[in-house]
């Protein structure tokens, strides 16, 4: 439902940018990411039209980078793509002179973003988020008992209890770079290191409940998991709580969890970042600056249930959100997510490798 | 004296042209050769360059052929996918997987050109229209089609499930027979067309000349039909052969994790692993691994085209 409305809107805008062509901004973002009205009050107030356009994976929109030319303005890569694309050239740095509301950003998680971008030169965090699990509550009481609590990596990464839950679907995102980490972290090891040994170990721990798993996938399980046809995703907190919402407008009997595991998650942030040869850089600029209000922050986090960087957002954003331990985590919580580590070419290839061995047992 | 004034400026022109060695029937020719050289022969030449270059951080994310004045190159990307496994393995299944869907289809395809010749005219016409009707639709679409009706809650399942053939949902999304289902759907008209094309031709008298020197329909279909049709086989095998090998969309939306197909290894090694040469040798390698059955289709047409 939500994502046909969006369709709509997108189309509208792309109708509409023909007619002004100069005074455009075309913004290059995540599937499913943004409130139903953002674009429409952006436009209002700048008259400068939006060509909205979406992407499902960091991969797709990386190749789009590194070939150059894409044409768009505004681009959302998360921070870990984000530090190795600066690396290849293709951001330009913001000029924060035209960027008054930065000062409505939180100061620790702008921080924790400049751990991927030095000084936060080259984006500013749009929403960030967790990776952890997402599940069909009824299904997993049914197969592993009422008093089953999901707190645990165990319902994905504990063979026996992963196959009970083959037969109605379990699935991983496809990401190597977030899934091998989560798997060493299960067995212990430091979610970031480089080291061959640790990362096989994950693989290896990947490759023994492989059997379990019905497909990898970044964005598929938020439709499946909403109409039932899986009960367990691997998947980004924020697609969790879509498919639970979903879920809940379809009224079709599925309830949907989401949980950051004890033994911890991975953190990551999404990133406002303009290419290199973006053909309208002030307009790129106005629509960050937008995003940056905290009313319009505060209208996206309540819409796609993720949490955002806006310190000054906060008093606006619904308390049913603020509230969620699966969106803000409790500091304990917090204490134990890890953030990911950008690879050097060769540790790249071996993560890589050993995914597709993970995925298609060669 | 009219056609004379008409004609003089082309003679003129064809004059011109012929100091220069150029006849129309060059000219003819030329279009197509400007077509295979702009867009075949260039990106290949694109993509040869690119697979022998080294994977880099920049943008774009390889080495540069020529560094000051020499040239780079490396046929380390060839050397790597021969030593893994994976990428002999994804072709072999690629391959596999692409000769059991021709043979399903020509099973199917076959019986269904067969009725649709043999169709008297307007009832031909509407025929013929129905197998190309799904042209109309996205291709992308109809596969999404697909997946509505084999998912563990879809059309199917909930169908098999109401009228009691089953009592657990069949799990056909995300396996090969899934995949199966998409390339063989997709590609039957592509099996169809050219069968039809060939079994439309058929010379009614040759049947009956089988059946006066006493062979039954069975040994007729076998001994004449059959035969006289082997053209039209094998340029609608070659039709759905070819580009299932590589096909990447059916395996990719339709297929698990374990389903191994040459077009999902390219868009690893391009997207998740960055590694454009790497990715472009591959592709240069299935190139080169569908020569072959072009070379026959090929041939097939040239036989087709003399009889």
């Amino acid at each position: 439902m939500k994502r046909s409305i969006l369709l709509a809107t997108t189309v509208s805008f792309a109708a509409g940018a023909v007619a002004a062509q100069d005074n455009v901004v075309n913004v290059y973002n995540w599937s499913d990411y943004i409130a139903e009205d953002t674009l429409e009050k952006f436009e209002a107030e700048t008259g400068i039209k939006v060509v909205y356009d979406v992407f499902d994976s960091n991969e797709v929109l990386e190749a789009k980078m590194l070939t150059g030319s894409s044409g768009y303005d505004v681009v959302v890569p998360t921070s870990d793509f984000l530090q190795r694309q600066v690396a290849a050239g293709a951001y330009q740095p913001l000029d924060k002179s035209k960027l008054p509301n930065l000062v409505n950003m939180d100061a620790d998680l702008m921080a924790g973003a400049a751990v991927y971008d030095a000084d936060n030169e080259y984006a500013v965090i749009y929403m960030w988020g967790t990776t952890g699990i997402g599940y069909n509550v009824g299904a997993i009481a049914e197969r592993l008992g009422e008093d089953y609590e999901v707190n645990s990596w165990d319902l994905v990464f504990n063979p026996e209890i992963v196959s009970k839950l083959a037969d109605c679907g379990v699935t991983l995102l496809d990401a190597p770079t977030e899934m091998i980490p989560a798997a060493m972290n299960y067995l212990g090891l430091d979610p970031r290191s480089t080291d061959k040994t640790d990362l096989e170990a994950g693989a290896a721990l990947l490759e023994s409940v492989r059997p379990s798993i019905r497909y990898f996938h970044s964005s598929q399980y938020i439709n499946d998991l909403a109409n039932g046809d899986i009960c367990v995703s691997v998947g980004w907190s924020g697609d969790v709580f879509q498919a639970l919402y979903r879920a809940e407008e379809a009224e079709n009997g599925v309830e949907i969890g989401y949980v950051i595991p004890d033994e911890g998650a991975l953190q990551w942030f999404d990133m406002l970042a303009i290419p290199v040869d973006a053909p309208h850089a002030d307009n790129a600029h106005t629509f960050i600056n937008f995003i940056m209000d905290a009313q319009i922050t505060a209208d996206i986090t309540n819409y796609v249930w993720y949490a955002n960087g806006n310190a000054a957002s906060m008093p606006m954003v619904d308390e049913e959100i603020t509230s969620n331990t699966g969106i803000f985590p409790t500091e304990a919580a917090s204490a134990k997510l890890w953030s990911s580590k950008v690879y050097d070419a060769r540790t790249d290839r071996t993560v890589t490798r050993l995914w597709t061995k993970v995925k298609t047992g060669q | 004296m009219t056609t004379l004034q008409a004609s003089s400026p082309w003679r003129k022109t064809a004059a011109l042209l012929a100091r220069f060695g150029l006849t129309g029937r060059m000219l003819v020719i030329a279009v197509p050769m400007l077509w295979l050289l702009v867009f075949f022969l260039v990106p290949f030449l694109v993509v040869l360059k690119i697979s022998v270059a080294d994977p880099m951080i920049a943008r774009p994310p390889y080495s540069p052929l020529f560094v000051d004045g020499s040239i780079q190159a490396t046929i380390g990307n060839y050397a790597y996918m021969w030593e893994d496994s994976l990428y002999i393995n994804a072709y072999w299944s690629s391959i596999k997987i692409a000769f059991f869907s021709t043979v399903l289809a020509l099973l199917i395809g076959y019986p269904m050109s067969y009725y649709i010749a043999r169709s008297p005219e307007p009832k031909r016409s509407l025929l013929l229209l129905l197998i190309v009707l799904p042209f109309w639709t996205s291709f992308l679409l109809r596969v999404y089609a697909w997946i509505g009706i084999l998912k563990t809650k879809g059309v199917l399942n909930m169908l098999l499930m109401k009228f009691g053939l089953i009592n657990e949902p069949l799990i056909i999304m995300q396996t090969d027979v899934a995949v199966y289902i998409g390339i063989v759907y997709t590609y039957l008209p592509f099996m169809i067309l050219p069968l039809y094309a060939n079994l439309v031709k058929l010379d009614d008298a040759l049947l009956e000349a089988s059946a006066d020197l006493g062979a039954g329909p069975i040994s007729t279909f076998f001994r004449i039909t059959i035969p006289l049709s082997l053209p039209g086989i094998v340029a609608g095998s070659m039709l759905v052969f070819i580009p299932a090998i590589g096909e990447f969309v059916i395996p990719a939306l339709l297929g698990g994790p374990d389903t191994l197909m040459i077009g999902k290894i390219l868009w690893t090694e391009f997207f998740a692993n960055r590694d454009w040469p790497v990715a472009s040798a591959v592709a240069i390698a299935m190139l080169l691994l569908l020569v072959i059955p072009i070379m026959l289709l090929r041939m097939a047409q040239t036989k087709g085209a003399e009889t």
